[in-house]
């Protein structure tokens, strides 16, 4: 039974609890048993840390909403990564740098839109394809080596401040009152509910559920693109495996987040707080000194009990 | 959602047309391609490049046979690759301290079992979707076996042992003989008992199914433990074959594995397919990917080659059903 399209903005005390929770108890948890974790320096280290995931998870959540899903994502973040890399090491030109990712990032995006929509693959399978691509392309573009020597302007993306406030952290909060408005003040945004939430009223108000579907993905993509030039800025590098299951942390931080995967429910902010949630998990097990295995097999703990707990409540 | 009659109205199936049909469209597919791969390459022919590849696609098989039946419930097992890594680190680590290589195997196969049974909990009990569930288990193993592993490598294993993957018995290597036999049986079991046939039928429509008496969540237990189980015996034919396991040797099986339940033309969406379909599925990527090692390709090409092959796989299918309807 699908629900009507819900249009305004959900009544955020009825979701508060569950992700705000989770955020919360594991700052109190990390406050307690992490020497450290509460410091400035730390602190600023986590929303640094957790800006590239910010640029994946919104338009994952968006994805998600319309009952698809993008495993792609972390591979095209590594082969845009690459691109950025590349042509700005040939250019000398940051901008072209991410011209080149925005690029890459889109006609991946496009390309598992097309599937997904037109071909009408079920979209784990249509982007698990696309994931072994770009996985591919990634290796033969850098022939599995890393690619050093990129230009300063590249890496000061990461380092610079902007009136005090690190870039990448500016980066990301545009990025979220962007998404924010596009889905809650914008007719594309409506759309976006309508395409999870009840796709024949798209097709009966004579629009191309095909068409915004294609675009969704898309933006995905060229999200990715962007995220590529921060990981790149911030491993000063490009590296054939740097963006490696980030689409699982991102998946990890909409579910927590509370948007639903199977009733085009969506909640922004909702995500924004799982970000924050999966940035403090990795940061709080990195302080006390558990293996970066172990905050892997966290986050796939993290996602199987969010879900496991969406169930429970679309049930009840 | 939840139609009952979804399922019904196509003609029952029949082994003999249709999906003879099928089969016999891609065992031409695979011979076609060996002879591009005679006139292109010289060695292609060689007795042992042609037992090289029957071994490369009994480990493709092994992993793929399980899941065919997980993607026959119209379920996904994404979980397998990292299950073959853990099982063969957990198999490798038993069989080095107690030094018997039956306890090794038994250790394996029951730490592939318990991962395919975890994840048919939380496909039936806990009602997750099975690419999600099993997409999240992925990450847990993974974590588990970098952990367990400390970047360790373990290798050196018994003579007696790396006979399974590495021996031969009358010309023919062993996995192969294994291959044959998981062969006849997996189809006997989804072909030929009840069993079987009612994984079809919850594949075809689980309403349906749920309605006509089928204990729908006891068979999708079973398929997914089945699928763990056989990951599991994969990772000891990797392990005795390699001699060696790190724990990231899981990364690079799961894709080919879903590339050959999809080649062989079990659909997605469920009830349709079969597991010589698969193993058919299993020879024609490996002979892709061997035709490609011996045109000297770069194997960094190898995931881009199967990704296309995966997306065009589902597609094909996709387009043949609906002209069928």
């Amino acid at each position: 039974m699908r629900e009507a399209a819900v249009v305004s903005e959900p009544n955020p005390l009825q979701r508060i609890p569950g992700v705000a929770m989770v955020l919360v108890l594991l700052i109190a948890l990390f406050s307690a048993i992490a020497p450290g974790f509460l410091s400035v320096a730390n602190l600023s280290n986590v929303l640094v840390q957790s800006t590239i995931l910010t640029m994946l998870a919104l338009p994952m959540t968006l994805i998600i909403m319309t009952e698809g899903l993008d495993l792609s994502m972390g591979a095209v973040l590594t082969l845009t990564s690459l691109c950025v890399a590349i042509v700005s090491l040939a250019t000398k030109s940051m901008l072209l740098g991410l011209g080149a990712g925005l690029l890459v990032g889109a006609a991946f995006g496009v390309a598992n839109g097309w599937l997904v929509a037109i071909l009408g693959i079920p979209p784990f399978v249509a982007t698990l394809g696309t994931l072994g691509m770009a996985q591919g392309l990634s290796l033969i573009v850098s022939d599995g080596q890393s690619v050093v020597g990129i230009p300063h302007s590249v890496r000061d993306i990461y380092s610079a401040t902007l009136l005090g406030i690190p870039v990448p952290i500016v980066m990301a909060l545009v990025t979220y009152a962007a998404f924010h408005g596009l889905l809650y003040y914008t007719r594309f945004g409506t759309y976006i509910f309508a395409l999870g939430g009840n796709r024949e009223a798209l097709r009966y108000a004579g629009l191309s559920p095909n068409r915004l579907l294609i675009a969704v993905y898309a933006i995905g993509g060229a999200m990715a693109g962007i995220a590529g030039l921060l990981m790149t800025a911030r491993m000063n590098s490009g590296h054939p495996t740097a963006g490696l299951g980030l689409e699982f942390d991102a998946i990890a931080a909409v579910a927590v987040g509370g948007t639903s995967f199977e009733r085009g429910n969506g909640w922004l902010l909702g995500t924004l707080l799982g970000v924050l949630s999966v940035g403090v998990l990795r940061n709080g097990l990195n302080l006390i000194s558990l293996p970066s295995s172990v905050q892997v097999a966290s986050a796939g703990v993290l996602v199987i009990v969010a879900l496991f707990l969406d169930g429970l409540r679309s049930r009840a | 959602m939840t139609d009952i009659t979804k399922g019904a109205i196509a003609p029952p199936r029949s082994f003999l047309s249709q999906d003879a049909v099928q089969l016999f469209y891609r065992l031409l597919a695979a011979l076609l391609i060996c002879a591009v791969l005679a006139v292109l390459s010289d060695s292609f022919l060689s007795l042992g490049n042609i037992l090289n590849v029957l071994r490369q696609a009994s480990l493709t098989f092994f992993i793929a046979s399980g899941l065919t039946l997980v993607v026959l419930t119209a379920g996904l097992d994404l979980s397998v690759g990292a299950n073959v890594a853990l099982s063969a680190c957990i198999a490798g680590t038993v069989i080095h301290k107690t030094g018997s290589p039956a306890l090794g195997i038994l250790t394996g196969l029951a730490c592939g079992g318990i991962v395919g049974l975890l994840n048919g909990i939380m496909v039936t009990a806990l009602r997750i979707p099975s690419f999600i569930a099993t997409y999240g288990m992925l990450w847990v193993l993974n974590g588990l076996t970098y952990w367990y592993m400390a970047g360790e490598t373990l290798h050196g294993f018994p003579a007696g042992f790396r006979q399974i993957g590495s021996g031969y018995l009358f010309g023919l290597p062993i996995p192969v003989y294994l291959l044959l036999v998981f062969l006849g049986i997996g189809t006997m079991f989804a072909q030929r008992t009840i069993w079987g046939q009612e994984i079809y039928a919850i594949g075809a429509n689980p309403v349906a199914a749920r309605l006509s008496g089928i204990p729908v969540a006891r068979r999708l237990l079973l398929v997914y433990a089945v699928s763990g189980t056989m990951a599991g015996l994969a990772s000891i034919i990797f392990l005795s074959r390699l001699n060696s396991a790190e724990a990231d040797i899981g990364e690079s099986l799961t894709l080919p594995a879903i590339a050959a339940v999809l080649i062989g033309g079990t659909s997605l969406f469920g009830g349709v397919g079969t597991v010589f379909g698969t193993f058919i599925g299993a020879l024609i990527l490996t002979l892709v990917l061997n035709g490609m090692n011996l045109l000297s390709v770069s194997a960094n090409w190898q995931p881009l080659v199967t990704g296309v092959i995966v997306i065009l796989a589902v597609w094909l299918d996709m387009k043949t059903r609906r002209r069928a309807q």
